[in-house]
């Protein structure tokens, strides 16, 4: 799927300027946690993410993911939009709902990469440190 | 052959301005060398966890990296609050950030794990009231990819 057909499936902007705009994305993978994003997501792929910090766009960058894409309308400050531009990664803004983006771009025929983990449930422990 | 290189980047805590900023220039060394890219995600990514985890839970701290023709090797050592217990940290889920560095998302316990996930060798040291040191290392020419 490319970037334009991303643009109009889910009818977003772009918020990014000087951007290579010939991307292409094989899978998605949604996540609100970036450790998941970094643990689970694979390359040339798109992130539909509704957090809009700097942290974001290393995440993507270490991660190697080629487009995010923020949900609901969110969109970060400009130093955030700058840093993207700096790693040459498009950033969109769509004004669906989580759900519904990640709806609209399956019916479409985009599908995650995520390989189900054959391993015992990582139970969330929140702990107070010392 | 290439010669080998090495480097340091300092880390503040809770700088978040420019958390990640030491893995990003690291990813540029490598690029730069032509390492291959899933050699170099996988080293990116391990570092950044690293780094994340001393910006939010350390004071200072830095990132040493020494890459030669057979691997990379990074050691990140910082001054700050140290862990109690490793193999409670190096569970997957397990995580003391408080709610603030959970709105940024971080804070899935997920760090660690997936450090030693990406490399082929990883090793971590921490002393309570001190601070904690991690080394990992990432194969490059002919090394078999099996990682532990
Ligand atoms: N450099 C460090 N200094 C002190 N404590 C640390 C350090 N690194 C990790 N820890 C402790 O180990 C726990 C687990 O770390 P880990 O990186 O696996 O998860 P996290 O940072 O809590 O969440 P995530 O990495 O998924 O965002 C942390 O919550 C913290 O208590
Ligand atoms: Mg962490």
């Amino acid at each position: 799927m490319n970037l334009a057909e991303i643009l109009s499936i889910l009818k977003a902007r772009m918020l990014t300027d000087q951007v290579p705009l010939q991307k292409t994305v094989e899978s998605a993978y949604c996540a609100d946690l970036m450790s998941d994003v970094l643990s689970f997501s694979v390359t040339k792929s798109l992130l539909v993410t509704g957090l809009t910090n700097a942290q974001v766009i290393r995440t993507a960058e270490m991660a190697a993911i080629e487009v995010i894409v923020f949900i609901q309308g969110k969109s970060p400050d400009s130093q955030t939009i700058k840093l993207a531009e700096e790693k040459r990664i498009p950033l969109l803004v769509t004004d669906l709902s989580m759900f519904d983006t990640c709806g609209k771009l399956y019916e479409r025929g985009l599908r995650s990469q995520f390989h189900h983990l054959n391993q015992a449930p990582i139970i969330t422990v929140r702990a107070q440190s010392l | 052959m290439i010669n080998a290189e090495e480097g340091v980047f300092f880390l503040t805590g809770k700088d978040f301005t420019n958390a990640g900023a030491a893995s990003s220039s690291l990813k540029g060394v490598l690029e730069k060398r032509g390492v291959p890219q899933d050699i170099i995600r996988r080293t990116a990514i391990a570092a950044f966890e690293a780094e994340m985890n001393v910006i939010i839970y350390a004071v200072a701290g830095m990132m040493k990296y020494r890459i030669s023709n057979t691997e990379i090797s990074v050691t990140i050592q910082d001054m700050g609050q140290g862990i109690p217990n490793i193999d409670l940290a190096m569970t997957e889920g397990y995580s003391t950030a408080p709610d603030y560095i959970r709105e940024m998302g971080f804070g899935s316990g997920m760090g660690l794990p997936n450090i030693k996930k990406s490399t082929d060798h990883f090793v971590i040291n921490s002393m309570v009231g001190e601070g904690t040191t991690l080394e990992f290392t990432i194969r490059l020419a002919n090394g078999d990819k099996e990682r532990a």
